[in-house]
């Protein structure tokens, strides 16, 4: 139940970035916020966008939508000597010979991919 | 409008890692072998750490922990009975322990350094979820499973058995009257985690403990 916490290094962290821009992009409006989050990063989708709501009040990103794009698991199978997908996470073996795989290649990922802005309203 | 698109790629828990990665650094200099317990609440993380801390100082090693709870100081009450140093941190509220956290309290422990330890061991709040996200710069992760919380637990935790580096089955003295499923228990942590070593134990009879000495003194050799 940290998605509150998770969701406000969002915002932080957004807000930086908008300030970072250079002087044409002040006050620009966030429209969305893109995450990139591993069916092992233990948050959960609905958690994280209920909180947003409240996290982005009064901020740049208010009214923003954030889109969470899941990412499955990925294992490096050493028999088969490749990287597979695994489709759920109740088992960690390769898909195609069964064999156990303990060295993930994707799964955890907890990240801000992109966001995208409007720079419309400012007048040059 | 005019809108566009601006790559971030930043990982959102950044801070929490950067932290951590100094925390391993300053662990390493010390020569201090560093362990995070992370279980459900009811586990027996505390009775079964307060045995640990007792033998391992029995032997002249040079023990200490953090403990982190959402509002009392008793589990830290109860591992000082072992003798060695116990610092307490008050989560208020927040489910898991962070580095900042542990960063804080290591900084402002008088009785403590670095410097003077073999073990550190830090009890995280008890939680199967949230504290898998928060690297505190351990060596060793370990996921505590008691013999009375169901064979399935792995299976509806995955996140956390399989960022563990080792298991540990407790309350073994009470197995028998659960109907504890060992082959089950055991068959699930490797379907989740395949190969981590499961350590079978009770800190009440002292089942299953030197093993779990014995795999502590070989991986803080394996340190030096």
């Amino acid at each position: 139940m940290h998605e509150l916490s998770i969701v406000t290094s969002i915002v932080e962290t957004v807000t930086e970035t908008l300030a970072a821009l250079p002087d044409s992009s002040r006050g620009a409006r966030v429209l969305e916020v893109r995450l990139r989050v591993g069916v092992l990063a233990s948050v959960i989708p609905e958690s994280l966008e209920f909180c947003y709501g409240i996290a982005s009040e009064g901020t740049p990103l208010e009214g923003s939508r954030l889109v969470v794009n899941l990412l499955p698991v990925v294992v490096h199978c050493a028999t088969c000597a490749q990287d597979a997908e695994l489709e759920g996470v109740q088992s960690f073996r390769c898909p195609r010979c069964g064999e156990p795989c303990n060295e993930m290649r994707q799964g955890r990922e907890l990240e801000i991919d992109s966001i995208e802005i409007d720079d419309g309203e400012v007048k040059q | 409008m005019t809108t566009r698109i601006v790559e971030l790629r930043r990982g959102i828990l950044k801070k929490n890692d950067e932290l951590a990665a100094g925390l391993r650094a300053s662990y390493a200099a010390a020569g201090v072998l560093v362990l995070n317990l992370v279980s459900s609440p009811g586990t027996g993380k505390t009775t079964f750490l307060e045995r640990t801390l007792r033998e391992l100082k029995a032997r002249g090693s040079r023990v200490a922990a953090l403990v982190g709870d959402l509002e009392t100081d008793n589990d830290a009450r109860r591992l000082a009975t072992s003798g060695a140093p116990v610092r307490q941190i008050n989560t208020h509220g927040i489910c898991h322990l962070d580095a900042e956290m542990i960063g804080r309290h290591l900084e402002s422990w008088e009785d403590v350094t670095l410097d003077g330890l073999d073990f550190l061991f830090i009890e995280n709040v008890g939680n199967l979820v949230c504290p898998s996200s928060y690297d505190l710069g351990e060596k060793i992760r370990v996921v505590l499973l008691s013999v009375t919380e169901g064979e399935d637990k792995p299976l509806k935790y995955p996140a956390m058995f399989n960022s563990a580096d080792a298991a540990v089955i407790t309350k073994i003295d009470i197995a028998e009257v659960c109907g504890y499923d060992r082959e089950l228990a055991l068959r699930n942590i490797n379907e989740i985690r395949p190969g981590i070593r499961i350590f079978e134990t009770s800190a009440k009879t002292g089942a299953g403990m030197e093993e779990w000495l014995g795999y502590l003194a070989d991986e803080r050799s394996r340190r030096n």
